[in-house]
């Protein structure tokens, strides 16, 4: 067989990224559950793209992979920690919504031949958005990190409520109306009473508007009346109390809205306004600077419309 | 004379049709960096060799720093003087020079703009030169830009919820705003040549997706087809205040922020055109006082 030199070239580099995979370090928040914690920051070259919380569940029989990370390399670590754990096979990968930090490692687990599983919106939010996002974070990665990374469809849409069952341990999956993003998909493990809630919970990162402000208050209502005790944020402690968890990210996007709508009575500008609202807020974030004005600009162009 | 000219108005819509062709062939989201040479091209493709002047003494742009927001990014565009009865602008257009479709609208303005001040929201996608061009009522081109850097990785120039964005399609909503308190303005009738101090501010805003047309169906591996508001007609009465062409560059449920000098007209009407041919259409009593919103 002749391969062209390319396609050598390509093979060895593949072989030696997996070769020199060091699994991620995860907690085990409750029995049979882990979570990788995401830093704090931007996606960058130092960090792979592992800024979001993701992680697994062990049950009988299989396993489920809650949000794949955000590089291919982060993807091949969180299943490295797994193989370190147990050898059950890998049958669900869900993704919590369409970020690059939440499905970027989606790749990293084609071998294991899963269901990709997504919110109903999912596959149309990486359509429109996939493109962007490879070109944009190929240039924020390190290469060895971004090599093989690609947008992978879901292969089951969750349209109200799933359920899946991993062997005597049921997850039960929520798609929620636009909130965060217009793809937001929970996953309830019942057994261990822990709710995973992707980016529809915020701690210590600020929170980041891309679907709609007071839907997001409406869902976080919703969340709330879930039947959980703990919970594994997008960004923040790998585990927290729930809902206690809820009144930080509450109080932010409650006065970011309230802030906006008092600017849009005074008539100001977008361009002036997402300068000013939730500028109080600024002390008690990581990352305001990053995304406040964000946040604000997109809340202004929604609560523009009541 | 008038102040629109059918011709250029065709030319420039065909433009913005060939580049965006040319960008959905390459299927790019754009360079991360803004290549020096990107203007020069597209500046031949728009103006061919007309020369353009440094803007400074008439207009300012104002643009975030940083594209926060891929999909809406606010731009403040500052006219410097009143329009005059011999020396005004007669249109804009706003450039985002690394976008797939770099021309993102061109405002027309009539002749009771008074001010030739507007704010709009446009995507980009890259780093990149925003640039506003205004042509003057002699022909003769002014140019004004600002760099704006890419957004992070996680924000994408796509609309946030297209389901909402195509149930309420078409919807409009018109704002007016208070002018800074002039209290000899407030109840002076309109007389044929009004004061700048009678100046007025509105803001009109559309419901629509705006799709760009730049996405892949995973699937059918077709690109899904471009639909946005390709045209929108500002009266005053009868009087023609404003004209936009737009285009996939101007944000989701596009908003256009101006002023005018009222005309003694009572109302405000706004007729809006797509792509897919269906015209929106909604008129609005000019209020007297007039209230935040
Ligand atoms: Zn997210």
């Amino acid at each position: 067989m002749r391969l062209p030199l390319i396609a050598i070239l390509l093979l060895l580099q593949t072989s030696l990224v997996r070769a020199e995979v060091v699994p991620a370090e995860v907690t085990e928040v409750a029995p049979g559950a882990f979570v990788r914690h995401g830093v704090h920051a931007l996606i960058d070259k130092d960090n792979a793209g592992g800024i979001a919380n993701i992680g697994f569940i062990i049950g009988k029989e299989s396993i489920a992979v809650i949000d794949s990370g955000g590089s291919f390399l982060d993807g091949a670590r969180l299943r490295a920690a797994i193989k370190l754990r147990s050898d059950l096979p890998i049958r669900y990968v869900i993704n919590s919504h369409v970020h690059p930090d939440h499905i970027f490692g989606n790749a990293a687990f084609l071998q294991d031949n899963p269901s990709f599983i997504g919110h109903r919106n999912l596959p149309r939010a990486m359509q429109a958005r996939g493109a962007h996002y490879l070109e944009a974070n190929k240039l924020l990665l390190d290469a060895e990190a971004f090599e093989g990374t690609e947008i992978i469809l879901p292969s089951q849409l969750v349209e109200g409520q799933s359920i899946i069952d991993l062997g005597e341990r049921r997850l039960i999956l929520d798609a929620h109306k636009t909130a965060h993003t217009d793809a937001d998909l929970t996953v309830l493990d019942e057994t261990t009473s822990t709710l995973w809630t992707g980016d529809l919970l915020f701690q210590k990162h600020l929170p980041v508007v891309d679907g709609r402000l007071k839907g997001w208050l409406e869902v976080m209502k919703k969340l709330e009346a879930l039947p959980a005790t703990r919970v594994v944020a997008g960004h923040g402690p790998v585990s927290l109390p729930w809902p206690e968890a809820l009144a930080p990210q509450r109080a932010y996007l409650t006065k970011l809205a309230a802030d906006l709508r008092r600017l849009i009575t005074e008539g100001k500008t977008m361009r002036n306004a997402s300068d000013e609202a939730g500028q109080s807020e600024k002390d008690k974030w990581l990352l305001f600077e990053e995304f406040n004005t964000r946040n604000a600009t997109a809340g202004f162009a929604e609560l523009e419309w009541e | 004379m008038s102040v629109f000219d059918p011709v250029k108005t065709k030319m420039t819509r065909r433009l913005f049709a060939s580049l965006a062709l040319v960008a959905a062939a390459g299927f790019s989201a754009g360079p991360a960096f803004a290549a020096e040479d990107t203007w020069s091209d597209l500046k031949e493709d728009i103006y061919g060799d007309r020369p353009i002047l440094d803007g400074k003494d008439w207009v300012q742009l104002e643009a975030p720093y940083r594209a926060h927001d891929a999909a809406v990014v606010p731009i403040d565009i500052a006219a410097l003087r009143p329009q005059e009865k011999d020396r005004f602008i007669k249109s804009i257009t706003l450039v985002i020079d690394e976008n797939p479709a770099p021309v993102a609208a061109v405002f027309h303005l009539g002749k009771s703009i008074g001010l030739a001040s507007l704010s709009t929201r446009v995507r980009v996608n890259a780093y990149s030169h925003v640039r506003a061009i205004a042509e003057a009522n002699d022909g003769q081109l002014y140019m004004v830009s600002r760099f704006v850097k890419a957004s992070g990785g996680c924000s994408a120039p796509a609309t946030k919820d297209p389901d909402e964005a195509l149930a309420s399609m078409g919807k409009m909503k018109l704002r007016q705003f208070a002018m800074t308190p002039k209290p000899e303005a407030s109840s002076a009738p309109a007389p044929a040549k009004a004061e700048m101090s009678e100046l007025r501010e509105a803001q009109i805003m559309i419901r629509h997706p705006n799709h760009s047309g730049l996405q892949m169906d995973q699937l059918t591996r077709y690109f899904v087809p471009a639909h946005y508001v390709s045209d929108i007609e500002v009266r005053q009465g009868d009087e023609l205040l404003l004209s936009v062409e737009g285009a996939i560059s101007l944000s989701e449920d596009p908003s256009i922020r101006f002023h005018y000098l009222p005309n003694g007209s009572s109302e405000l009407k706004v007729v809006i055109e797509d792509t897919e041919e269906q015209v929106f259409t909604k008129s609005w009593a000019i209020q007297a006082s007039q209230s935040g919103s």
